[in-house]
């Protein structure tokens, strides 16, 4: 989807996403000629739809996980039906970041099915940016630039 | 004055969103996991209860008995029962950076299904909004298949059998998904009202380009009475591949596994 600022007749510019509450998504697009800025705003349904395709309105920056709409979406799996194999620590070099005391408890909420996943999501997400420390602050970044609405 | 409103692509700016190019490598993410894959075959029926998951189970054991590599993937999401056909104990699934392992039968036979990920007794159940949820519930059942097929490690296999449920919105979705239509392995029971129900999936399987490998009647010299088997592979000018009676030995099984992997 593209955004036109009609009164300047120039394409508006992606900036960013949020995911405010509510199922909404939002996402923000300004005008590189006079700095006018829209934001769409999908209802739950809409949000919904999006998330069911396993695509992210804005792109991602980072790959995807194995069966990560099914981990992100289904609600009646099993504690322990994934096990962290060989290879999940991420890549490069770098060594994986820390996680504070608040960020490591909002990470015990995540439903076991998917907390592996969302941890090597956000782990990804700090390597990449050279985030020493996972904070509550940092997770909130990463749901909104890599498109995690359905999780 | 009306708006000076143009196209999507007079506007010439990337989309940063780029949809259809995120659909384009989750299709191609599907190829490069298939690539190793001789052949994906669709067992399939319009009829519920005619043994599909039984006879992909059989077809699937004994081609690893031929020393054949095969894989089984359950796409019934909703009434998974191909790791218990298999004898495989629901266990931890590991997952790498890049897949997730399939689980292996006793003989060998690489699965994957729901049943290996959801809890004991609970229906398939996503996080949505209840409200209206036919719409989009079916995409993502569609987006599972998806991710069963490019997200296991599948590997290496001379057959890759995909157990479907009843109907025909998941060959569907299959054939959207892969890059070529799948061969399809039609199953029957030998009754007229199942006969009229496969024959409308198989001309739908074949409208959609599929090859019709040929019919497997199950649960013949039994309570049924009828010879669908023989006239849909008449009416299809198919082979019947197998006549499965109740409590088929393991004959009937490896007999069809070597049609199966007789042809092309």
């Amino acid at each position: 989807m593209k955004f036109l600022c009609v009164e300047c007749d120039r394409q508006m510019l992606f900036e960013e996403r949020q995911l405010p509450g509510d199922g909404t998504l939002a996402a923000a697009f300004r005008c590189p000629q006079c700095g006018r800025a829209v934001g769409l705003l999908t209802n739950p349904m809409e949000t919904q739809l999006v998330a069911s395709l396993g695509v992210k309105i804005g792109g991602t920056t980072i790959e995807p996980q194995p069966l990560e709409t099914v981990r992100g979406m289904v609600t009646t799996g099993r504690d322990d039906a994934f096990e962290d194999g060989t290879g999940e620590t991420g890549k490069g070099k770098c060594p994986p970041p820390a996680w504070s005391l608040e960020a490591q408890e909002r990470l015990a909420r995540v439903p076991n099915f998917v907390r592996g996943m969302v941890k090597k999501i956000y782990a990804d997400y700090a390597r990449e940016r050279g985030i020493g420390e996972i904070t509550p602050a940092v997770m909130d970044s990463a749901r909104s630039e890599l498109g995690l609405e359905g999780m | 004055m009306p708006l000076n409103i143009r196209t999507y692509h007079e506007l010439t700016e990337p989309d940063r969103s780029g949809l259809p190019s995120q659909i384009t490598a989750q299709r191609r993410r599907v190829a490069a996991r298939l690539g190793g894959v001789g052949r994906v075959v669709a067992v399939m029926s319009g009829k519920g209860g005619v043994g599909k998951s039984f006879a992909t189970a059989g077809l699937g054991q004994a081609l690893a008995r031929a020393g054949r590599t095969a894989g089984v993937l359950d796409a019934d999401f909703n009434g998974p029962t191909i790791p218990a056909l298999l004898h495989i104990p629901v266990a931890r699934c590991t997952v790498h950076d890049d897949a997730i392992e399939p689980a292996l039968s006793p003989e060998g036979v690489r699965c994957f299904s729901m049943a290996l990920l959801l809890q004991d007794g609970r229906p398939l159940g996503f996080r949505g909004p209840e409200a209206e949820s036919h719409v989009w519930r079916e995409t993502l059942e569609a987006a599972t298949l998806r991710e069963f097929l490019a997200d296991v490690a599948w590997g290496t296999l001379d057959r890759l059998l995909v157990d479907l449920p009843p109907g025909i919105q998941r060959f569907q979705e299959l054939v959207d998904l892969l890059p070529a239509p799948p061969a399809v392995l039609t199953v029957t029971i030998p009754t007229a009202e199942s006969r009229d129900a496969v024959r409308r999936a198989m001309q739908f399987a074949r409208e959609r380009g599929a090859e019709l490998l040929g019919v497997v009647e199950n649960m013949v010299e039994g309570p049924f009475t009828g010879d669908a088997g023989e006239a849909l592979a008449r009416e299809f000018a198919i082979p019947l591949v197998a006549r499965v009676p109740f409590n088929p030995d393991l004959r009937v099984w490896d007999q069809l596994a070597q049609r199966m992997m007789s042809s092309s």
